[in-house]
């Protein structure tokens, strides 16, 4: 009766013990399709073509544009909802939308067009984690950083975005002429985005910034009277005061190289993406012919003419 | 009816400390007090005996209205104190209640406990009120238990605890809801001999009880209560040798057999 | 006769060496086998980088623990309006005189209505929505309003609890008080809630160690408080250590305090000689 006593003791801890072995052994695909696939020819998935990472090779939309998830489709992922100038009424199937026409006119330079394309939805934060991806491409708004080059693939930017203030009509941010006249602010952006790096680096004014999960909290805020201005992207910055919050303006735009980092969009690929080439060329494409440069204007051609703030 | 139990029966009688006139309790659709009628006079003893469910309890907690009484009245001094609206707390100052299960406050050490009444109610200062909490205790022969607490001391011990603690408020009455009860046969005695200081002490006291014996030994009056009426009414002796009603007979016989006579 | 105890004292003895042994060697092959396996998995290096890198450890945590002292003080400040209102609205439940109905209803929706709203929606609605009615800057700060949120939820929860205290003390204790001649609010003060509070220690200890996490909400509203300094950090560092570091930095608060709430309760029964039963 000991002996059972003890058996029955030991039992559960190595049961327990074995499970944890078998969750560490368990292996994942990361690792083990990454490397080793002998897929001879180009048009096989998960291929790596080593010699196809020249953006400026344009050659008959050159590096492996086929290499998809899903075979002879193109997965275009956008956020949850999508918004406005970006998009319009959250319809990025439709075209409509800066980022929703601009992502159609690379795919069909990739040469992917109307059921060929497939649209689906990530958070932001999602798409720039490292590790494999539900999508081929991603773009809402993502700025382009070498922290996040890390752990993921950008493609060229398709987009410069100047870092803009809004904030009610009779605050203290209006007039600002010089980041020293917005010391005193208290500011509010959007957690992990280039405007909330910009207000700690470059403005650091002395009130500790608000921090919010998105910007409806920062626009919220505004409308609370919790915060005297918000940073945002030049077009959301037009956006929001032109549209969303009555009372408030763009009191201020930064120019592109007013220090901390430039604010350029690009498509968020799956890191060492073998489509990442064929994103690039179809860029270059657009870019040369002028078409990148129409859709922004017809696109986002009404916002203009915020004043410049210099750094000083 | 309480005259004629009273052979001292004449116009300069004092008159009763406490009375209770056709006092009538029931919970929900069980009557359990159907026409009290008693007078106490200061210093008498009264003894209630009778059945559990007999209404013993109840009728002492209608005394001090912890029970609000559905009809009759309560004469405190001549006051009727069941007045339904009046502020129970004046009242209850003036009338101490033992209980069963000591209800000692755990919380505090035995001399807290004393204390706490004292100084609460009577706006006495902590530290008279702690002086004369002490002496007490010296007379029941706890002084060194003052710091302990409740859960420390013996069931004995607590009641006559719970009894410092209700004569710490100097009440002109005291109710003894069968406080020997809950204890070992051999606490009962210490208790016990509380109550005939008591007695000695000229306290006036209203003692609902099982121990026949002692109720013997110190009632004035004893009353048997069946079935929430005071069936019979007398001195010790009458009740105890020579009940008249036949129920009286049949409860003091089961007592007797039980062997608690 | 005088055998029995040595004898059961030593087969006890026993016993417990074995469990003892039985227990170490478990443990030891566990432990050990994790800190040897584990590190032998292929995907280890990714994940200690991503969660346990030693480097972005270091860089945030100062930040981190700064960040952590706003959690810290809006907790020290929310937990005796948590306490004082929760206590309002138990002794509101509890009357029963016929004639505080209202008071009673009052406080039956107020514990119903609150803790049936998820708190994020009353972060929000409350945080962002009271303010925008149109109060100054100072009258809008959203701790304060954060704060309120706080207050609201957790006295709905607390109440409950020092209601279920409040009924655990026996009626008998309620009899002894009142023949004593003390009114109704003294018996509630001094000998219904001290021995109310004494049964409820360990949920409303829960409750607390709750809240020290829920404080974080207020971030919701814009403060940068640690978890909020752990997001931005894990943007900026794209790496998760940082919640990491928060996360010890929230045990070394949430346990000392389970601790503290164990030994006041040892140190209590102790004093009033309860017995343990073996």
């Amino acid at each position: 009766m000991r002996r059972s006593t003890a058996l029955r003791r030991i039992i559960p801890v190595i049961a327990v013990g074995a499970l944890v072995l078998a969750a560490c052994g368990s292996d994942d695909d990361a690792s083990g399709s990454a490397d080793g696939t002998l897929a001879p020819t180009d048009t096989g998935s998960g291929d790596t073509a080593p010699t196809d990472t020249d953006p400026g090779d344009t050659d008959s939309g050159a590096g492996d544009c086929s290499s998809t998830i899903d075979d002879g489709v193109l997965t275009i992922a956008t956020g949850e909802p999508a918004f406005y100038p970006w998009v319009i009424d959250d319809a990025p199937e439709s075209g409509e939308g800066f980022e929703a026409a601009l992502a159609l006119a690379v795919a069909a330079e990739m040469g992917y067009e109307g059921d060929a394309v497939v649209w689906t939805r990530t958070t932001f934060d999602e798409a720039i984690q490292p590790g494999a991806k539900s999508f081929d491409m991603n773009l809402q708004q993502y700025t382009i950083t070498p922290e996040r080059a890390e752990n993921i693939d950008f493609s060229l930017p398709y987009f410069t975005s100047n870092q803009a203030i809004v904030a009610l009509v009779g605050s203290s941010a209006e007039g600002a002429t010089t980041i020293a006249d917005l010391k005193d602010v208290k500011f509010g952006a959007q957690v992990g985005t280039t405007s909330l790096a910009f207000i700690t680096d470059v403005i650091q004014p002395t009130q500790e910034p608000f921090v919010y999960d998105d910007n409806v909290g920062a626009k919220a805020a505004l409308e609370a009277n919790q915060i005297d201005a918000a940073v945002f992207d030049l077009p959301t910055a037009l956006f929001v005061s032109g549209v969303e919050i009555e009372g408030s303006a763009v009191v201020g735009q930064f120019p592109a190289d007013a220090g901390g980092t430039t604010d350029q969009f690009g498509f968020v690929l799956e890191k060492d993406s073998a489509l990442t080439a064929c994103v690039d060329a179809a860029i270059t494409t657009l870019t040369d012919n002028g078409e990148l440069d129409a859709i922004t204007q017809e696109w986002l051609s009404d916002f203009t003419g915020a004043p410049v703030i210099t750094v000083e | 009816m309480s005259d004629a139990a009273n052979p001292s029966m004449s116009a300069s009688a004092p008159a009763p400390k406490l009375s209770m006139r056709g006092v009538r309790k029931s919970f929900g659709s069980t009557v359990v007090l159907d026409g009290i009628d008693l007078d106490v006079v200061e210093g008498d003893v009264i003894t209630l005996i009778g059945a559990s469910g007999s209404g013993k309890s109840t009728l002492l907690r209608c005394v001090n209205l912890l029970e609000p009484t559905d009809d009759g009245q309560v004469l405190l001094d001549g006051v009727d104190v069941a007045e339904p609206g009046l502020d129970p707390d004046p009242i209850r100052r003036r009338i101490g209640m033992v209980f069963q299960s000591f209800n000692l406050f755990p919380h505090m050490s035995v001399i807290d406990n004393i204390a706490i009444g004292p100084r609460k109610v009577l706006g006495v200062s902590k530290a008279d009120a702690h002086r004369e909490g002490q002496e007490m205790l010296a007379r029941l022969g706890l002084a060194d238990r003052a710091d302990a607490y409740p859960d420390q001391l013996s069931g004995g011990q607590q009641q006559r605890v719970a009894i410092a603690r209700s004569l710490a408020m100097h009440p002109e009455v005291m109710l003894l809801d069968e406080i020997t009860s809950a204890l070992d046969p051999e606490l009962v005695g210490e208790v016990l001999d509380v109550v005939r200081k008591l007695k000695a002490a000229g306290m006036t006291m209203l003692f609902a009880t099982h121990e026949m014996a002692f109720a013997r030994e110190i009632s004035d009056r004893v009353c048997f209560l069946h079935q929430g009426r005071i069936l019979e009414e007398g001195p010790p002796a009458q009740i105890f040798e020579s009940p008249t009603e036949p129920r009286t007979q049949a409860f003091l016989q089961r007592v007797i057999d039980a062997g608690r006579l | 006769m005088s055998d029995r105890p040595t004898r059961r004292e030593r087969y006890e003895r026993a016993r417990r060496r074995r469990s003892v042994a039985i227990a170490t060697v478990s443990t030891i092959v566990v432990v050990g086998a994790s800190i040897v396996l584990i590190p032998l998995t292929p995907g280890w290096d990714r994940v200690r980088q991503a969660f346990f890198d030693g480097d972005v450890f270091l860089d945030t945590f100062p930040g981190l623990l700064g960040a952590f002292w706003l959690d810290v003080k809006i907790l020290l400040w929310s937990t005796p309006f948590i306490l004082a209102v929760s206590l309002l609205i138990a002794l509101a439940r509890n009357t029963r005189s016929p004639a505080l109905f209202p008071l009673r209803a009052f406080a039956v929706i107020y514990t119903d209505v609150l803790r049936g709203i998820p708190v994020i929606l009353l972060v929000f609605l409350i945080g962002f929505g009271v303010p925008a009615l149109g109060l100054s800057r100072t009258w809008a700060n959203p701790l304060i309003w954060g704060s309120v949120t706080l207050v609201l939820s957790y006295s709905a929860y607390t109440a409950e609890i020092i209601r279920a205290g409040i009924e655990a003390v026996h009626e008998s204790q309620r009899a002894g008080a009142r023949s004593l001649g003390m009114t109704s609010s003294q018996t509630m003060r001094t000998i219904v809630l001290p021995q109310a509070f004494r049964k409820i220690v360990p949920p409303l200890m829960n409750t607390f160690v709750s809240l020290q996490k829920d404080v974080a909400l207020v971030s919701l509203i814009g403060p940068v408080e640690i978890l909020r300094q752990a997001g931005i950090d894990k943007a900026t560092y794209a790496n998760f250590t940082p919640y990491v570091a928060a996360s010890l930095i929230f045990l070394a608060l949430t346990i000392p305090c389970t601790r503290l709430a164990d030994w006041a309760l040892a140190r209590q029964r102790a004093r009033t000689g309860a017995t343990t039963i073996a």
